[in-house]
């Protein structure tokens, strides 16, 4: 049984906490108001919510708009599995030591320099109009050319990631490793790999995240995806319900992904609190 | 464990017989900062030679270039009369006869205590798993820590940590054995199982040159002290000596502090 002093701090703490929920309560439903009102009140409030929000239009997309998701989905699984073995390469190319290796090194450098600096919609342009433009290979599908795009723009950013992590491990680690007789590449592949990757993965999270949405931007080679699909029920109708609708789906996608992420940079953080394993 | 033969010469009587480590005229620089300006050192086997010093006086800088960690910028080093200074040497080769424990234990993070101490046989030496855990184990009940063999090394007190980075050291049978301030970072109830451990490497013949600021131990334990002074060695010779009766100002008065 605890004290009468302990007791009294938890009936405190109590009283505390109920009174900030209800404020926060209060608040919200302030604010929510305001915005409310604010909205509603402006001239062309009618108009804008026939033309965004018509639940007509936006049950009318819904099953097309879908069916283009499907599209973004291919997209994505595919664009994962290529960035991940050209961003491990690239990363992996730029921490070699080797003279031999030089050239490629520099190909390396002035890749993630290029495709990190460029945006992300002319790369889309450049390989989508540029690669059939050259007639080698015949027609190819939008579809695996926004894909080709998508996998070259974030395989530089992964590559980064993955290099950060790699840095990141400490020297001392690497020293460890070399003072044990271990050559350089299996001072990599055993100790500081696997090291890297823990420290990398909210990063590559992140960067998934980001992908989930940026898939939509093949749309503008012409695939028939969510954007593409909305786009063009927006062209019959002028109604541009459909757009709305595909966003929503995008932010559906990426939701779950997004909170696995915020769990898991959690736990890092409680465990690094807790002074655990690294 | 180490390096154990049959030479059998008195203590303080080298004479034909061979230096394990010898550093000639050893110099380095970082930058403009010269922390190494000439130190000569012979370390002969079996025997224990501390090197004590303020700090930022070389001992680790000495101690890393040793093991080439760190390149040396003039002079040369000898291992068993070879050169190992020259690039052209394979590094790895050498560092395979050399053992090193540094001041933050730097066990692998991610492997379990019993792999770290068997990394070295498994993949530099070769061994099958089953015996590098067999010779593996036998290091940790040596330390008293078998029943800590499957656990992650942030398990272990800062103590057994460094006990396990030692054996971890010892599991190739290096010649040479280098330990940079293996006590630094412990609380002071931990140093004494660790220098305990060392002692008992002395005992089995094991050649050791380390830095220190332990000078109970370093008087102890020692063969030979050396002591670092901005970059040079001010004067070394045997415990008694350099405690009873240094010949230098400087090192009187580096010691006296400690007595």
């Amino acid at each position: 049984m605890p004290s009468a002093i302990e007791l009294d701090r938890r009936a405190y703490r109590r009283k505390q906490s109920v009174r900030s929920a209800l404020l926060s309560c209060v608040s919200l439903i302030v604010f929510a108001a305001a915005v409310w009102l604010a909205l509603a009140r402006s001239e062309g409030w009618t108009r804008v919510r026939e033309t965004f929000f018509s639940p007509r239009y936006f049950i009318e997309s819904l099953p097309v708009v879908l069916q283009g998701l499907m599209t973004n989905l291919r997209v994505l699984a595919s664009a994962v599995a290529g960035v991940a073995v050209l961003a491990t390469l690239i990363a992996l190319t730029r921490t070699t030591i080797s003279p031999v290796l030089f050239p490629l090194r520099a190909l390396a450098t002035v890749y993630t320099d290029v495709f990190r600096g460029m945006p992300m919609i002319i790369v889309l342009y450049l390989i989508g109009f540029g690669i059939p433009g050259l007639r080698i290979f015949g027609r190819i599908d939008s579809t695996l050319l926004g894909t080709i795009a998508v996998i070259l723009v974030y395989s530089a950013y992964v590559a980064e990631v993955i290099r950060a992590g790699i840095e990141a491990v400490h020297p001392s680690q690497r020293a460890a490793a070399r003072s044990l007789g271990l050559s350089h590449s299996q001072t990599m592949r055993i100790i500081v790999l696997p090291q890297a990757v823990r420290k990398m993965v909210p990063a590559l999270m992140n960067d998934f995240v980001a992908m989930q949405k940026d898939v939509g931007l093949v749309s503008v080679l012409g695939a028939i995806d969510a954007v593409r699909s909305a786009q063009i029920m927006v062209a019959k109708s002028y109604n541009f319900t459909p757009y709305v609708a595909s966003g929503l789906l995008f932010i559906l996608m990426s939701l779950p992904f997004i909170h696995l992420t915020d769990w898991y940079a959690a736990r890092l953080k409680r465990r690094e609190q807790a002074g655990g394993a690294v | 464990m180490i390096g154990v033969n049959d030479s059998n010469e008195s203590r303080g009587n080298f004479a034909g017989i061979q230096p394990l480590l010898r550093f000639e005229d050893v110099h380095k620089t970082f930058g403009r900062n010269a922390v190494l300006r000439g130190v000569t050192l012979d370390v002969m086997p079996h025997t224990v030679v501390v090197c004590v010093g303020a700090s930022g006086s070389g001992k680790s800088t000495l101690l890393r270039c040793a093991n080439l960690l760190e390149t040396v910028s003039d002079g040369r080093i000898f291992l068993n009369g070879e050169d190992i200074s020259d690039p052209r040497r394979d590094q790895d080769t050498v560092r395979r006869k050399i053992g090193i424990v540094f001041q933050s234990f730097n066990l692998f993070p991610h492997m379990t205590v019993l792999d770290n101490v068997t990394l070295s046989l498994r993949k530099v030496v070769g061994m099958r798993r089953i015996d590098a855990d067999a010779r593996g184990m036998e290091l940790l009940r040596r330390i008293g820590i078998e029943s800590k063999a499957r656990v992650y090394p942030d398990r272990l007190s800062g103590g057994q940590q460094q006990r396990v980075a030692i054996v971890r050291a010892i599991a190739s049978d290096p010649e040479l054995l280098l330990l940079d301030e293996i006590t630094s970072a412990l609380d002071p109830q931990l140093v004494g199982e660790v220098l305990d451990l060392v002692r008992e490497l002395k005992s089995t013949r094991a050649t050791i040159l380390m830095a220190t600021h332990e000078m109970s131990f370093a008087r102890s334990a020692a063969d030979e002290i050396v002591f670092l002074h901005n970059g040079v060695i001010e004067e070394s010779g045997p415990p008694e000596k350099m405690f009873g009766a240094p010949e230098k100002e400087t090192t009187r008065a580096f010691l006296e502090r400690f007595d």
